[in-house]
């Protein structure tokens, strides 16, 4: 299931790239337009006053003539000027740098937000088919790139033209000629950058293609460090890793040194451009000397560091092509993945929800129909097949069966995280499409095999289901499910800190966690799930009692390949590839004689 | 760190050349304002063309010369990065591989996965870095005031006024936020860390309608991020405006100094505006070394955090001169006991039992009891810390690791396969095994009609064995323990997903295994161990019980315990 299709994930990622978001891109600026126009605005202000400080500075160095020929009075008033233009571009390009932080932040901060929500409401088929690492990296690496790439991006492309087109201005405001000579010229740069980038491409894609495989490797490798070890494959986990490495050391250093051309080789163009300036300017100088109209070395100066600012931001636009289109791509997975449909309710059953609230306790009395049931994951691999049962209030219904008979599937089924293909469960009566999940899901309690505890305090754990238990709930339900005595060992109590993966607590303390979270909010109806796998059959037996005591009145199901588990249910459904083949109690099928029977016997005989 | 760098040495030449090609050419860009400064005073002024032409000339054969320089330059710091951080990552990986479980256990698997894979990416961008560009700017920078003084040392005082202040902004904005990008990572990682933990959980806070109390819990950590950001996003945006501002000023008080030095007939107009060219230089490049010292920073930490893992001198070696011991008994427990690191208890205390070859050895007990580290101590996966244990007669401290192992098959409780085919998967118990031989370790697991499933022995496994379900997994890990015919078979829980009927064909199968391992059999059930030899019953790290099924029952009440917790009914009726 969640091994994604290869050819399919090609598939999207070309869709998104094609589909190129901009629409949705300017949906999401919206709010900021002024703040957007403003650092619009501003940074063309920045854009002017830059260009414009060179030419005073020209025409100072304009009065410095010679000996006895500077007038200093002139120096001094342009100098303060000069002064003035600075602090103003300063503060100006202050603003504008804010502006667009603040910009590129929020709208961060908005796109992860709603990425998050509509995480929320994503059906589990999506969820179960992508890799978590997968979609974390859309929600989170994903939308910062696109921040970054996109807003960032697109400031430093607009101040890039703005002062290429400033520059030019300038330039040719000065000496048409100049300018045209470094018109000519400046593109050769962009070319050369291009050259470069496109032939780089492939040993770059080369590079992450090895780096991928090797992050694969070592994945693998170091998460089952303890087999290779076990197995004593020591040598060959260094072989193949290797093997992989050395590759990459080859395509690294393509892409790592191809790639570093482009500065030198940019620098070279700019120096060029640079001698074509001096050449021309000064030739012109000594031509204009005397003239009406003579070209000073003030202007002169000015155009040399105009030449060395147009350039810039011909490399720096060329950089930010290639991160706008990575921040596209970004920005297309983050919108496709808002774009993918979410679960619905019917209208009818939000309104009855609304009216009627949860199916909180003592409303359901906790029929539960399956009828007629079909589903499957993928069409081409049938799972469940016409399925039938109904589960009185109050029963306790146990589901056995070889591993991969659909006992997994059914809870997917019955919680209503997957829809039924064909047929129909209904519980007291009513559809469970008819009703809105949250109320379906707040009658059942679950303990699933895989158990799933949050980074937090104990507490924090347990509370779950139940935000505003108290001390004492808390305290009654741990009891109840045998996690007392162990949760008051560890160092901090109820308030001991633990990671996602449990950290310090065996499989065993963690199945009891589960269960007391469950204990704790006592729902009408249960979901057990191999609850017990990993909880010894001493401890078990013990929390088996209060176990039922709660089912005591619920209607609950429960998978176990633990016959001691079941052995009270009022009904047992035996399934096997995907059907029921055999329903009945514990003695009726025994009796039987059939593939129940024989499963139980093989307990025996072990 | 010089364990770090050791790997450095093959590149010694590279480290040279790189940096000192990359100073020839700074040095070139240095001449450049001399040039031009020429071209005004002697060509404009002098109305020299030919000199205007020689020095235009020259300035592209200086840019020509400076890129093949540069080349040069980045040819060798890229072999230098590449080629060390490829070595590092080879010592890095192999030196792993001597860990000894405990110390996997307190580093723990992800955070060697990064010491592998960022850490070593963002070292070979610092070192790359660092070679081609820790010495130019600094070389520009004073290059560029020494030149100014060559220039004229009056005006050059406006460089060593400028410079300290600029250095000061700059790194000083460098020093205030780092702490702040360092908090900010912080947050993005918890950022991170819930997003992933909530769809690690989907079904269980879905099932508590937690969607909610999430998008909320999220959306202020969202928020709290986004402050960080905003507020070193305001510091930082100073750098700029604030060096522009230094750098205009020192440029009047330059133009100042220089109006009044021309107009003494002691500086030319050429050679003030060099002294400008030279101011403009070095803001350039302070504002690429503050953006280095940070690379470089952030490259050293992740440099230091693979030094500590490579001084992690944590390796097992087969020790001399321990008593041996009766060489008859396969596994002896000689009042073995064992407390992890750190924790404050003792997992296992005052083991003691002997195994013969062929025996069935049932291990059960509670959850936590100690069982799986009873077994984990037969291969010296863990030390015992009292006691001893001994296979063969010799103890396991005295065996050369491998050689231990090689005579050992292992189930461990969690499945683990590896990408790639099950031929492949199985090949680890043994190299040299015939298909024939995999296939009749698969039929003993009762996995045959996994094998076939999947399409024979050349059946893919993807990774982690995430296309098989986990009782598939369960069996192929037990066939490939099989493959090398172990003298002592350990299988620790390794059933749990199998149903009754597999569980008890397994137990069948590999009682009747023609070469008679000594089997280590960890369960929950005591109907699973019942036929064994000899069962030990752990409770806390004790044995409270050790005998035949029949005698336990008779004298254990742990035993007993956990027999009728199975069978309460049927005792009852």
């Amino acid at each position: 299931m969640k091994s994604a299709n290869p050819a399919e994930a090609t598939r999207t990622a070309q869709d998104s790239k094609n589909a190129a978001p901009y629409r949705s891109v300017l949906a999401l600026l919206k709010p900021y337009r002024f703040l957007i126009a403003a650092a619009v605005l501003l940074s063309a202000a920045t854009v002017a006053l830059t260009v414009y400080l060179p030419v005073l500075v020209g025409r100072t160095i304009d009065l410095l003539l010679g000996p006895g020929q500077v007038k200093l009075d002139a120096v001094c008033a342009l100098l303060l000027q000069i002064a003035a233009i600075a602090g103003l571009t300063a503060l100006v390009q202050w603003l504008v740098t804010v502006l667009n932080n603040h910009v590129a932040y929020q709208v961060t901060q908005d796109l992860r937000k709603r990425a998050f929500r509509h995480m929320q409401h994503l059906p589990l088929s999506y969820l179960d088919r992508h890799s978590v690492g997968e979609l974390v990296s859309r929600m989170i690496t994903d939308v910062d790139q696109f921040a970054d790439g996109l807003l960032l991006g697109f400031t430093q492309l607009f101040t890039g033209v703005m002062t290429i087109l400033g520059t030019l201005a300038f330039m040719v405001s000065i000496r048409p000629l100049i300018a045209g000579i470094v018109l000519v010229l400046t593109p050769l740069s962009i070319v050369v950058a291009r050259f470069i980038a496109s032939h780089t491409h492939n040993f770059f894609v080369a590079q992450s293609q090895t780096r991928g495989e090797q992050t694969a490797l070592v994945d693998e490798l170091l998460g089952g460090q303890k087999v290779v070890k076990a197995f004593g494959r020591e040598q060959a986990a260094v072989a193949a890793f290797d093997a992989v490495n050395d590759r990459l050391e080859t395509n690294s250093l393509k892409a790592v040194f191809y790639s570093s051309l482009t500065n030198p080789c940019t620098r070279f163009v700019n120096s060029v451009v640079y001698a074509a300036v001096v050449l021309s300017g000064a030739l012109l100088c000594v031509a204009t000397a005397g003239t009406a109209a003579p070209f000073t070395v003030g202007s002169l100066s000015a155009l040399l560091a105009y030449a060395n600012q147009y350039t810039k931001p011909f490399n720096e636009i060329s950089g930010v092509v290639t991160e706008f289109q990575n921040a596209l791509a970004c920005a297309g997975r983050v919108f496709a993945l808002l774009e993918e449909p979410l679960e619905t309710e019917t209208p009818d059953a939000v309104h009855k929800g609304r009216q009627e609230g949860d199916l909180a306790q003592g409303k359901v009395s906790g029929t539960v129909q399956m009828d007629d049931v079909s589903f499957s994951y993928t069409k081409e691999t049938p799972l469940i097949e016409h399925l039938s049962f109904l589960a009185q209030p109050g029963q306790r219904i146990a589901i056995v069966g070889p591993t991969g008979c659909g006992k997994t599937t059914l809870i997917n089924l019955l919680m209503r995280f997957y829809d039924v293909d064909s047929g129909a469960i209904r519980v007291d009566g009513s559809d469970l499409r008819d009703m809105t999940r949250a109320r379906l899901r707040a009658s059942y309690g679950m303990v699933l095999q895989e158990t799933w505890l949050r980074s937090g305090t104990i507490r924090d754990n347990l509370i779950l289901g139940k935000p505003e238990a108290t001390d004492e709930e808390i305290e009654a339900a741990c009891r109840a499910a045998h996690a007392h005595s162990f949760i008051q060992l560890l160092p901090r109590g109820y308030d001991t800190v633990i990671t996602e993966d449990g950290g310090m607590l065996s499989q065993g303390q963690k199945q009891l966690l589960c269960i007391a979270r469950i204990m704790l909010c006592l729902p009408p109806m249960l979901i057990l799930d191999e609850a017990t796998s990993s909880i010894d059959t001493r401890t078990e037996m013990k929390i088996q009692k209060a176990f039922a005591t709660m089912m005591q009145g619920r209607t609950s199901f429960i998978v176990a390949h633990r016959l001691s588990t079941i052995r009270e249910a009022d009904a047992i459904l035996v399934m096997k590839e995907g059907k029921v083949i055999e329903v009945g109690t514990h003695d009726e099928l025994l009796s039987k004689r059939g593939f129940y029977a024989e499963l139980y016997n093989s307990q025996f005989s072990g | 760190m010089r364990k770090l760098f050791s790997h450095l040495k093959p590149y010694r030449r590279e480290c040279i050349f790189g940096p000192l090609f990359k100073l020839a050419e700074a040095g070139l860009e240095l001449l450049i304002p001399l040039i031009v400064a020429s071209v005004i005073d002697r060509g404009v002024g002098g109305e020299d063309r030919t000199h205007i032409l020689r020095m235009s000339l020259s300035l592209v054969g200086l840019g020509l010369l400076g890129l093949g320089f540069s080349v040069t330059a980045q040819f060798f710091s890229a072999r230098a990065a590449v080629g060390f951080v490829t070595k590092l990552r080879h010592a890095l990986f192999a030196h792993i591989q001597r860990f000894p479980y405990a110390t996997l256990d307190r580093i723990g698997i992800p955070t060697l996965i990064t010491r592998m894979s960022s850490d070593m990416n963002q070292v070979q961008t610092g070192l790359n870095l660092t070679l081609r560009l820790l010495l130019r700017s600094p070389f520009v920078v004073f290059g560029a005031m020494v030149m100014a003084f060559t220039i004229d040392t009056t005006a050059a005082l406006w460089f060593v006024a400028a410079i300290p202040v600029l250095a000061l902004v700059v790194f000083g904005i460098m020093l205030l936020t780092m702490p702040m990008y360092k908090r900010v990572q912080e947050r993005l990682d918890s950022v991170l860390g819930t997003t992933r933990e909530n769809l690690n959980g989907v079904r269980v806070l879905r099932a508590f309608r937690k969607e909610e109390a999430e998008c909320a819990a999220f959306a202020e950590q969202n928020r709290v991020l986004t402050a960080s950001q905003q507020r070193v996003g305001k510091l930082s945006a100073l750098m700029n405006p604030v060096t522009y501002v230094v750098v205009n000023l020192a440029v009047i008080g330059l133009i100042r100094t220089g109006a009044l030095r021309v107009q003494a007939g002691i500086l030319t107009q050429g050679a003030v505006v060099a002294l400008y060219n030279y101011m403009s230089q070095i803001l350039v490049e302070l504002i690429k070394l503050a953006n280095l010292i940070i690379n470089i920073t952030k490259s050293l930490a992740c440099a230091k955090r693979i030094q500590s893992v490579l001084d992690i001198q944590d390796e097992e070696k087969a020790q001399q001169g321990l008593p041996e011991s009766d060489p008859a008994v396969r596994v002896e427990f000689d009042h073995t006991a064992i407390a992890y690191g750190g924790a404050g208890g003792e997992a296992l205390s005052g083991v003691s039992l002997r195994a013969m070859p062929g025996q069935v050895i049932g291990v059960v007990g509670g959850t936590g009891s100690g069982k799986t580290t009873l077994v984990n101590l037969i291969p010296r996966f863990y030390e015992a810390t009292g006691g001893r244990v001994l296979v063969d007669g010799i103890d396991v401290r005295a065996w050369d690791p491998e050689a231990l192992r090689a005579k050992i098959g292992l189930v461990p409780q969690k499945a683990t396969l590896f990408r790639g085919n099950i031929r492949e998967n199985l090949l680890w118990g043994g190299e040299k095994a015939t298909d024939e031989a995999l296939l009749e370790a698969v039929a003993a697991a009762q996995a045959s009609d996994v094998v076939a499933s999947k399409g024979g022995l050349d059946g893919e496994i993807e990774q982690f064995g995430r296309n098989l379900s986990g009782g598939q997994r369960q069996r192929l890990t037990i066939a490939r323990a099989l493959v090398r015919k172990p003298e002592i078979l350990i299988l620790d829980d390794s059933a749990s997903a199998l149903d009754f009927a597999t569980d008890a064909a397994l137990r069948k199968a590999i009682r009747s295994l023609p070469y008679r391992p000594t089997v280590f059999l960890v369960a929950q059930r005591s109907t699973a161990v019942s036929h064994a030899d000899q069962i030990v019953v752990l409770d806390e790290g004790r044995v409270v019980g050790l005998g035949t099924h029949d005698a336990l029952l008779d004298s254990c009440p742990v035993y007993r315990e956990i027999h009728e917790s199975q069978f309460r009914k049927e005792a009852a009726q």
